[in-house]
Parts: C-alpha cells; sequence; structure tokens
C-alpha cells in the first residue's frame, strides 16, 4: 500500500532512510515525526489548515462500533436494542436488505447460490430470490468477474463474490482494465456500480495460495475504491454502502473474522466508505490498522495500557483513498504513528507488516509470518522512549 | 484421418446423449463447410464427408452459409438477397468505414494522431453485415480494431475521427483514443484493446438482457449483444469460458469470430490446433456457422438468423467469418510478413467491389447512385477532419473527471472535507 506515502505526503515519514532491517522494527523518534508533520501539512493543495471540528468529524464519532475487542459501554450500538449476529450474518443482512431494496442488486460467483456461499454470506438468499439473482457461475473467475462488469455497465448492480479472494488474481485484468478504467476511457459514459468482495487474509494453515493479502496488488489500479471490513457493524454498513456507491468498489473480508459476534442496531444504517474509524482514542501513539489486525492491535493495547501507554487505534477502513482527516488530525496530537497490517511488508505499508514470504503452511511458521500482538508493544514502547 | 474420424464420431455421440437438442436447426439442410478459400496453407484437418452425418443436425448446425445462401435464393420468390433500400445502406455503410479508415491512415502519417491504430480495410462486410441488423438498444462489443464497428453502430464520424485526434468533442472526450470506442447513447460497449476482454463484458449485457426480461418482468426487452473479436482471441480462455456461460444461461448473444488468418504475425494455422474456430460452438451446445466474410450478403444472411435466434431467446451462436485485413496489423506494422500472393488473393475479393458489381448487375442500383453515394461520404469524411481538427484539446480541468462516477472515491483530505469539493479541484491542480 505504498499510496499512503504519497497520500499522506511525508507524513508518512517511512522514507528510504528509514528502511529497518528485517528483525528489528523501525521506530520513529518523536523529534523527527514532528519535524515532518510539518510538510505534512504543506503537502496539501488548499493550503488552508482548519482542524477545528466539523459536521462531518462528528459523524466519524458516531459511527465508533463497539468492536469485540473495544469496551462495551464506548458504544452507541450498545445502548440501543440491537440484535446479536456474526459477521458473516451481518453481511448477508446488509446484501439481503438491498436485495430487498433494488431489483437491480444481484450476486454472482462461484457456489453463493444453492450452496449458500463458501463462508455462507449469501446463504438462503438463492432461494428466496431466485437463481438469476444469487447466480452459481462456472470457475471461471475472469469471465464471470468481466460479465459483472458488463452487466454493470448495462444497467445492473451486480457483487461479484471471490470464492476466495486470491482467486481474484484470475481476474486481475477485468478488475483492472474494465472495473478501473472504463469509466474513465469511456469519458464518463459508463458507470461500473459493481462491489467486488470477497475472504482473504491469512486464515489457519491454509497454505500460501490461500492466504494471499491483494490490498497492495489491487491498491495502484485507478478508479476503484477498497474498503475492509472489520466488525460486523461495519461490515453490514460498508457492504450496503458499497453496493449503493456509483464506483466499483473491492470489499474485503477476512476468513477469521467471520465469526465475530456483536450487537448491531435494528434501524437501517450505513457507513461511509472513505471514513477510519476510531477505535480507542488515546494520546500517546497512533496506531493504524485494519481488518484482523484490529485486534491483534487492541490485544496489545491492552497490555500497553496496564504498562501506562495510552494508544490511540484507528481503523482505516478506507484502504483507497485514505481519511486523512482522522489519520492526520491523530497524527498531529500523538506525533507518533505506528501502522500494523497484513499485507506484505515490501509494497505495504511498511511497519509492522507480514514478512515477504509465501504464506507457510506449518502452523509455527504461519504464526511468525504476521505481526503478533507482542510485536506491537514493543514496538510501541520502543516508539514512546 | 484418425484423429478427424474421432472426432465425428465424438460428436455423433454428443448429440445422441443430449436431451437439450436444439428444436429448430439453424440452417437446414446441413452441409459441410467450405475450408479456408484463400489461406496459402492447408488445414490439418481434413473437412471431409464423414462429418456430414445425418444425426449432426440434431446437436447444432455447422455449415456452410454459401449454401444456405443458395438454399434461400431457391426458395425466394425474388432472387435477390435485398431490397434496394437496404443495398444502398449496406453499400453506404461499407463505403463509410473504408472511406474512414484510409483518412485515419493519412491523418496518422499527418502526425494528427497517435499511438496504435487499427484499421479495418477489408473486413467491412462483418461490420455492415451484422451491425446494420440490430436496433438501438442493442449492445456491440469491439476490440482494438473498433472504428467501423462503432461508425456502423451509428456513432457519427466526426466524433470517432475527433476522438482519434484527442479532442474533447470525440466520443469519450479524447479520453479514449483509437481502441476504446464507447457510446452509451448508441449502446457501443467499447473497444477493447486487450485480448479477449470484452467478451466476459458481452456476455454481462446479454446477461443484463436476460435479467431484464426475466427477473425485471420487462417482457420487452429482446435486445442483443454482439461481440466480435478476431482468430488470435478463439485461443484465449475468456473465449470459451464465455461460450460455455452464454449457451448455459441462453443468454442473447452472438460471438462474431473475424478471422483474418493472422493475429499480427502469427498464422491462425500455426497458433490453434483446430483452426475450423466455428465447430467450438457445437462443443459448446450453440450452433457454430462458418461465412465468407468478404461477402456482405451472405454474413447479413447468417447475421440475420443468428440474431434473430438470439432475440427469440434461443441462445447463443458462434458465427466465424472468413476475412481478411487489406493493411498492416496496426499503422505501426510493416506487415512484411504474410505472403503476397495470400494478400493478392483476397484483394481480389474485396468485399465493396463484390457488392457493387452484385447491386448493379442485379440492377438494384445505378452506376450514378452508387457514385453519389461515395462522394457524400468523401464529404462526411472531409468534414470529419474539419471538426476534429477545430476542436479544442482537453483543458486541464479534465484530468480528473470520470476517474470515478462519485468522485467522493478520492476521499477525505486533511481539512476533513471531500477532496473533490475542494474549488481547487476541478482545475485539476488539487492535489490527490
Amino acid at each position: 500500500m505504498a499510496a499512503i506515502f504519497q497520500g499522506l505526503g511525508a507524513a508518512a515519514a517511512l522514507s528510504p532512510s528509514n528502511c529497518f532491517d528485517s528483525n528489528k522494527l523501525h521506530l520513529h523518534s518523536r523529534r523527527s515525526l514532528s519535524g515532518r508533520k510539518a510538510s505534512f501539512f504543506v503537502v496539501r493543495s488548499d493550503g488552508s489548515v482548519n482542524f477545528a471540528s466539523n459536521s462531518r468529524g462528528h459523524k466519524a464519532q458516531q459511527l465508533i462500533t463497539n468492536a469485540v475487542a473495544t469496551k462495551a459501554e464506548n458504544s452507541a450500538a450498545s445502548t440501543k436494542a440491537g440484535h446479536e449476529l456474526l459477521l458473516f450474518e451481518a453481511l448477508r443482512e446488509g446484501l439481503e436488505e438491498e436485495m430487498d431494496r433494488d431489483p437491480h442488486v444481484c450476486v454472482m460467483g462461484e457456489d453463493v447460490g444453492h450452496y449458500g456461499g463458501s463462508y455462507k454470506v449469501t446463504r438462503g438468499l438463492a432461494t428466496k430470490y431466485g437463481d438469476l439473482r444469487v447466480l452459481d457461475t462456472p470457475i471461471a473467475e475472469n469471465s464471470f468477474t468481466g460479465m459483472g462488469i458488463g452487466a454493470a455497465m448495462t444497467g445492473l448492480r451486480p457483487i461479484v463474490e471471490g470464492m476466495n479472494m486470491g482467486f481474484l488474481l484470475l481476474a486481475f485484468n477485468q478488475i483492472s482494465n474494465n472495473c478501473g478504467m472504463l469509466h474513465y476511457t469511456s469519458g464518463g459514459q459508463f458507470t461500473i456500480p459493481i462491489v467486488i468482495r470477497g475472504p482473504g487474509g491469512v486464515g489457519r494453515q491454509l497454505g500460501a495460495e490461500h492466504s494471499q493479502r491483494l490490498e497492495s496488488y489491487f491498491q495502484s489500479i485507478p478508479g476503484i475504491q477498497m474498503v475492509a471490513c472489520s466488525t460486523p457493524y461495519n461490515a453490514k454498513g460498508l457492504m450496503k454502502a458499497a453496493i449503493r456507491s456509483e464506483n466499483p468498489v473491492i470489499l474485503f473480508e477476512h476468513v477469521l473474522l467471520y465469526n465475530l459476534k456483536e450487537r448491531i442496531p435494528d434501524e437501517e444504517y450505513i457507513c461511509n466508505l472513505e471514513e477510519a474509524e476510531m477505535v480507542r482514542p488515546g494520546e500517546h501513539v497512533t496506531i493504524l490498522t485494519y481488518s484482523r489486525m484490529r485486534y491483534h492491535v487492541m490485544q496489545a493495547a491492552k497490555t500497553l495500557v496496564n504498562k501506562g501507554y495510552d494508544p490511540e487505534v484507528i481503523d482505516i477502513r478506507s484502504l483507497k483513498p485514505f481519511d486523512l482527516y482522522t489519520i492526520g488530525n491523530s497524527i498531529k496530537k500523538t506525533h507518533r504513528v505506528l501502522i500494523v497490517e497484513e499485507c506484505m511488508r515490501t509494497g505495504g505499508i511498511v511497519c509492522l507488516s507480514s514478512q515477504d514470504v509465501p504464506t507457510p503452511y506449518a502452523g509455527t511458521l504461519e504464526e511468525w509470518t504476521v505481526v503478533q500482538p507482542a510485536q506491537i508493544v514493543t514496538a510501541v514502547e520502543q516508539l514512546c522512549q | 484421418m484418425a484423429t478427424a474420424f474421432t472426432a465425428t464420431n465424438f460428436v455423433q455421440t454428443l448429440s445422441a446423449v443430449n436431451t437439450r437438442s436444439h428444436d429448430k436447426p439453424l440452417f437446414d439442410p446441413l452441409k459441410t463447410t467450405s475450408s479456408f478459400l484463400g489461406s496459402t496453407r492447408k488445414l490439418r484437418l481434413t473437412n471431409s464427408a464423414k462429418l456430414n452425418q445425418p444425426n449432426l443436425h440434431r446437436r447444432s448446425a455447422v455449415v456452410a452459409v454459401s449454401d444456405v445462401v443458395k438454399e434461400k435464393k431457391l426458395k425466394s420468390t425474388s432472387n435477390l438477397l435485398i431490397t434496394k433500400e437496404e443495398g444502398l445502406v449496406i453499400y453506404e455503410d461499407m463505403i463509410l468505414g473504408r472511406a474512414f479508415e484510409d483518412m485515419c491512415a493519412q491523418m496518422y502519417y499527418r502526425g494528427k494522431m497517435f499511438g496504435f491504430v487499427h484499421l479495418y480495410n477489408g473486413q467491412e462486410a462483418v461490420s455492415t453485415g451484422f451491425i446494420k441488423l440490430l436496433k438501438k438498444e442493442d449492445c456491440v462489443v469491439s476490440t482494438y480494431r473498433d472504428h467501423v464497428h462503432a461508425l456502423s453502430k451509428g456513432v457519427p464520424a466526426r466524433q470517432v475521427m475527433s476522438e482519434l485526434f484527442g479532442k474533447t468533442t470525440g466520443c469519450c472526450r479524447g479520453q479514449g483514443g483509437s481502441m476504446h470506442m464507447f457510446s452509451k447513447e448508441h449502446n457501443l460497449l467499447g473497444g477493447f484493446a486487450f485480448i479477449g476482454e470484452g467478451i466476459p463484458i458481452a456476455t454481462g449485457a446479454a446477461f443484463t438482457s436476460k435479467y431484464r426480461r426475466e427477473v425485471l418482468k420487462e417482457a420487452d426487452c429482446d435486445h442483443v449483444t454482439l461481440a466480435f473479436f478476431g482468430d488470435g482471441t478463439c485461443n484465449n480462455g475468456q473465449f470459451f469460458e464465455c461460450l460455455n456461460m452464454a449457451a448455459l444461461w441462453k443468454l442473447p448473444i452472438v460471438f462474431v469470430v473475424e478471422n483474418n488468418l493472422w493475429a499480427i504475425g502469427m498464422s491462425h494455422l500455426r497458433a490453434t490446433s483446430d483452426p475450423q474456430i466455428y465447430k467450438k460452438g457445437p462443443a459448446f451446445g450453440m450452433p457454430g456457422i462458418h461465412v465468407d466474410g468478404m461477402d456482405v450478403l451472405k454474413v447479413r444472411e447468417v447475421a440475420k438468423e443468428a440474431i434473430e435466434r438470439a432475440r427469440r431467446g434461443e441462445g447463443p451462436t458462434l458465427v466465424e467469418c472468413e476475412t481478411y485485413r487489406f493493411r498492416g496489423h496496426s499503422l505501426a506494422d510493416p506487415d512484411e510478413l504474410r505472403d503476397p500472393a495470400e494478400k493478392a488473393r483476397y484483394a481480389a475479393r474485396d468485399p465493396i467491389t463484390a457488392l457493387k458489381k452484385y447491386m448493379i448487375e442485379s440492377k438494384l442500383a445505378s452506376e450514378t447512385e452508387l457514385k453519389a453515394i461515395e462522394k457524400k461520404i468523401e464529404e462526411v469524411v472531409e468534414e470529419a477532419v474539419e471538426f476534429g481538427d477545430e476542436s479544442p484539446v482537453p483543458a486541464r480541468n479534465q484530468l480528473l473527471e470520470n476517474v470515478f462516477a462519485d468522485p467522493k472515491g478520492f476521499g477525505i483530505g486533511p481539512d476533513g472535507r471531500y477532496r473533490c469539493e475542494d474549488p481547487k479541484f476541478t482545475e485539476g491542480t488539487a492535489h490527490v
């Protein structure tokens, strides 16, 4: 996710001079970061530095959810009656509500229909909406993704499921050339209101091919938005927002998060596709993360709190574009930033990220591939020295 | 030949087992196909009479269209294949395609357009033969060789020329270029510059037609999609994957192969295990037809059947049009590889000359009438160039437009507002 550096400008602060050796975490001193802070704000175009609270910022506050690792009493959602469900059920609920609302919304992919989806996100939908609206496709990723794009160009709003996100590598041409660029090359004549979604990330000993994180691959494709869900609340809200967006949206789900349980509101809501989520406000250090790493970070946060640190945790959620408002404000406050992700070190955000290896099968090796909470604790301690 | 024999047996077996046989064979009676008439090479598989088995037609039609046309001709009350009006329309469209492309070559060498420009000269019978039968609502999906498909579908020549000049008045505001012609108004879903990638798009458009009819209950939605592509594409997975899906769901689509025998410098016969592409239709449960793509009237006959079949909801058809490009792959191609004898053989079968001859001999039109059309088209093309010349180049503020349909995709800036709301954003100078 190299683009964050362009987006954040120097604030990203991970300049080549900051390259670290493979075993050592990279840490910013408070001094170097504040030095860079100035250039961060210069990067912007309009020049008006205004961080006063505005309505959007307020809205962001309201969207803080009751993530599993956050304190329940902080959540607006949990104070309402609501209903409790698992993340995959939240995705399904969002999908179903949108299919009820708009008959142009349809689903296509491998085993989404009769089988109900490999992670049951589309369970029962084929029975309710019929085989054409919930279309079981042959195993032909590039072609059925392209078919979804063609359907989107001609008036439908398809949701294409990659049975495993990694399979979408086979559809890379369609996602890049047609999904990403066609609105532009057609001079704005055709829109591609498609959602491409599916399970990704490092699971439990699924082996290299089924453990891929594709966000850095897709990051540089112009014209697509990318969001990663991490809680049942935001999974549903982002699913609904992605379906309603006129832009092509890739929605990343994580195989290990499908069974997260959370109480979500009964009344309808959608999330903002461009907004980061403040998971835990704090003062000492900003930790930016997304998807499953959010939980590693929150686990580390507990340890850190016990050790006297007050970390601020932000789930960036919108992987493209970045919410520079939330991120920028936080860094302005803490002057320190740690980025924790599951994507690859090289070409990823680079700070605390996965090793540059194909994900090994063996459980121990797999664990050492992705960032662990203890590493986060160590990193924050060094950062706050 | 043992292989051919095995293949025949296999098809027969299939037809016996298959219970989903088509009610009406597309073309009846069935005949074997002619082979590659003008090819300088011999086909590896002989097209023997063994294929001409009576039970084959239960499965699907594999037929040479010249035979079909002859059949039709015999049955027809008049022995003319077209009316005068139809003939004039077809002639005009083919002349437009030819004149436009010749002008493109001129403009390219004069430095008015850049990049890869693939001209359609020689293949006009396919574009005209198919697209002129469509309704406006029907969709066309093309390739990088897309100018003439756009023109046949009704996109004004001036918009296509202006696009090639990179001007704002182009059909894609100068953002697409030669290989990316689109027109929402005319349901031209695009020129697609990579091999095969347009076929899934076309399949998706056909899926939408079916969806509108069956899910949204728009009973009158009988729109058909034509997917054009070349012989080189027929060795690409997306071709096979989409044949499968289109047949599986009986989508209203016609796969039109413009087999010009060459994929840049790769001879079709060197690239393809069984070069008779139309035979791949029956393998997927759809009719496969071979037609002389240098004869617009034959193409038209086949196209009419295939399009009507799709419109009736009877599913897809694969049509292989044997044609030839009179120029190199693109204007950057020196075209040194192709045998001059092969080129000469096809040049002698110029589809426009052939139509002209037919119309005059059949007294459908006089020399003067056809001359008038040529004159008119000359003016249209001249006017297109003038229009392109005079049109403005895109301003800087256009740079960031159309990246996202919903500009919120550019995200939230450090000031907490959506970047697209920045007043400077539309000037193209906003930091993104």
